[in-house]
């Protein structure tokens, strides 16, 4: 039995793999204590190897048995099981967006990480649904109602804040707001990825790819198929489980 | 077991230096704090490195009184910021040279509090220091001598003049025939400049000389970094770094002993098969801007993630020290161009076109035995963080594994930059 634990910044994913299968999966905000959240995910399973990704991986080795990979070489890994002919991977989640370039037999060859500000992440997009009073998925409905959206010139999350309270004091109705913050999310993301590169599909993984208005304009920029695994935010924790099984297979 | 690591402290010295003691004297120990962190924690140190650590102690005291006791015998000590500005002709003046650059982040509030915030941190740093009187190196010095590479640092000089005498040496951007005339003309003027402080005019044998020391001082660098590629690693990047950091305020005759003293022990060790890491170790040579004390940042995340770097091109790194000046001058004349055409040898972004700094990367990743490149970009580096395209398609081409890293002194994106540089490992170990 292996177990992956994914400890992003803002959520917990956990997968447990079996006989070549995923037997169990968790996603939790991590925000309270999140480290505990993990341990006693870890006790339910205490023959498990465990293998640790994300942004809290080093701190959670401190408290228990554990190999930890980044989150790139885990959601490579978990991707390409997911996809077996994947070679580009876009990873959006809360706090930063990747993409991640792989060769034919599903090494990294290059990857490229945003920079530090927040904008092109789950975090941004939360935030503008939060100014125009929605929750997330309705913020993607939304977004889906009009083919009209006015344009946000700022993708800094503090300016672009700004300018949607603008936005909404010229009366422009909240779907068309909606919209315009999916079109420049999806500009920026699009972007990410022609600089590094892509073939005839990508795989687009993390909390953010359950926005399916986001995914339908990315594909329309980009004029590749996007394929979203069926619980895209746990292809971290898959990998990160499967690197546990396979170094097994090694030893 | 000698004494424990103590940077140490010296308030009188400070005080006449007209520094801001009350501020500075917190300073020490943090630095010992640091040094402590990021370098006495290493297993398998050399022991030749107690020296090194020797010069950190004495940082801002032992070492500024060594320079004041110069100055005070009326011989020339300058700042400098770039390693165009050639310190042979300080030495030939019986005087000190020292590099000023600025690594720390503490002074860069400092700097803000006048300059814009979205420049360089190294130009901030040292800029930071003098504003505070928070460097004594800074306050020893007679005058400074900048240099026209860069904006951020042509234009910081206008502004640093008002604290400091403040000269500015024409570097061109590009390397013709024209250059040269030009770049001799403003060796010459820069000679003038520092003959005028002692007062004397240096002859063709004191130049001869000085240029023999700081030959033998880049020839020190050259050998140590020779054995330092060796593979199994017989010393860790993190000290090389520290040791081309020192070579810009250390007696340069005694600082080329002591890194021969280090050599005979690294070559002892490989003899013995002594490491600091593994043969497996994933092996990184970091390229780009300069890391100017005590900028350890980079070294430290990548050798506390489990790989060794092999090389620094940078010019606190090769770019200061693969090149010599020719001996066999018979005039002061020729001594003059001669080493200007040394010095145009420096292959910086701030020329154009600079494609044999591209060539030199890749010779130096060859001879390293390096497995992969990371450059490192000091935030708002626009020269370097353009030729980074550059390079990173020189990689490609190669099949070399390329990461370019933009980051300043602050320890935000420290988290961020583990992560990147822990998945370039795993890509590189595969
Ligand atoms: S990077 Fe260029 S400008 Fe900066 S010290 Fe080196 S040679 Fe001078
Ligand atoms: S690193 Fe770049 S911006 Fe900074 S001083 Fe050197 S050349 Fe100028």
């Amino acid at each position: 039995m292996h177990i992956g634990i994914d400890l992003g910044s803002r959520t917990l994913k956990a997968v447990v793999w079996q006989d070549g299968a995923i037997i169990r999966h968790q996603v939790t905000e991590s925000s309270f204590d999140p480290h505990h959240q993990a341990l006693a995910f870890l006790e339910q399973h205490p023959t498990a190897r465990v293998v640790a990704t994300g942004y809290g991986r080093h701190l959670l080795q401190q408290h228990a048995e554990l190999d930890v990979i980044t989150e790139i070489k885990a959601h490579a890994l978990g991707a390409r099981q997911l996809f077996p002919n994947c070679r580009t991977i876009l990873d959006v989640g809360g706090q930063d967006s990747k993409v991640i370039l792989l060769d034919e037999r599903g090494r990294v060859t290059s990857f490229q990480m945003n920079d530090k500000c927040a904008a092109g992440t789950g975090r941004f997009l939360e935030m503008m649904a939060v100014s125009l009073g929605y929750d997330l998925e309705a913020f993607g409905r939304a977004a889906a109602e009009t083919e009209v959206g006015a344009p946000i010139n700022s993708m800094c999350a503090v300016f672009a804040e700004s300018e949607v309270v603008s936005l909404k004091n010229q009366g422009i109705p909240p779907a068309t707001i909606a919209r315009s913050v999916h079109l420049a999310v999806a500009g920026r993301l699009a972007a990410m990825v022609a600089k590094s590169g892509y073939g005839d599909h990508l795989v687009f993984s993390g909390g953010v790819a359950n926005n399916a208005t986001l995914v339908a304009l990315l594909e329309k920029e980009l004029r590749v198929p996007i394929l979203v695994p069926t619980i895209p935010s746990i292809v971290g924790a898959l990998g990160a489980a499967l690197h546990g099984s396979r170094s097994l297979i090694q030893e | 077991m000698s004494e424990a690591f103590q940077v140490k402290s010296d308030p009188e010295l400070w005080e006449k230096l007209g520094m801001d003691v009350a501020r500075f004297s917190g300073m020490p120990g943090m630095l010992t704090t640091a040094y402590t962190n990021v370098f006495l924690s290493q297993k398998n140190r050399p022991a030749a490195m107690a020296y090194f650590d020797g010069m950190v102690e004495n940082i801002h005291t032992g070492r500024i009184h060594e320079i004041m006791a110069v100055k005070e015998s009326g011989k020339p000590v300058i700042g400098t910021f770039c390693v165009y500005v050639p310190e042979e002709l300080i030495v030939a003046a019986g005087g000190v040279c020292v590099g000023l650059c600025g690594g720390a982040q503490g002074s860069i509030a400092d700097a803000e509090k006048i300059l814009p915030r979205n420049i360089c941190p190294m130009v901030k740093s040292a800029f930071g220091f003098k504003v505070g009187k928070i460097c004594p190196y800074f306050q020893a010095v007679d005058l400074v001598y900048g240099e026209t590479t860069c904006d951020a640092k042509k234009k910081t000089w206008e502004l640093l003049d008002r604290y400091v005498p403040t000269h500015v040496m024409e570097i061109p951007q590009m390397k013709r025939e024209r250059d040269k005339k030009l770049w001799v003309e403003e060796v010459k003027d820069f000679k003038v400049a520092v003959d005028k402080i002692s007062g004397t005019e240096t002859s063709f044998d004191d130049i001869a000389a000085a240029i023999k020391t700081i030959n033998a001082k880049r020839a020190s660098l050259q050998r140590l970094n020779s054995l330092r590629h060796h593979n199994p690693s017989p010393i860790s990047g993190k000290d090389m770094l520290l040791i081309e950091q020192i070579a810009f305020y250390d007696e340069p005759v005694r600082f080329a002993e002591k890194v021969h003293e280090l050599c005979d022990e690294l070559e002892k060790r490989i003899a013995d098969g002594i490491s600091v890491a593994p043969v497996s170790t994933p092996r990184i040579l970091v390229s780009g801007t300069p890391m100017a004390l005590p900028n350890w940042k980079l070294h430290n995340i990548i050798e506390t993630s489990g790989a060794v770097v092999v090389n620094e091109e940078s010019c606190i790194g090769t770019r200061y020290y693969k090149d010599l000046i020719d001996e066999g001058s018979t005039t002061v004349d020729q001594q003059l161009e001669r080493l200007t055409e040394r010095y145009m040898k420096i292959d910086c972004s701030c020329f154009t076109p600079n494609d044999e700094r591209i060539d030199q990367v890749i010779k130096e990743y060859e001879e390293s035995g390096a497995q992969g490149i990371i450059d490192y970009c000091l935030q708002f580096c626009h020269t370097y963080n353009i030729e980074a395209i550059k390079l990173s398609e020189a990689c490609k081409q190669r099949g070399i594994p390329f990461m370019a890293i933009e980051s300043d002194y602050s320890p935000d994106d420290v988290g961020q930059l583990q992560t990147r540089v822990e998945a370039f490992i795993e890509q590189i170990t595969g």
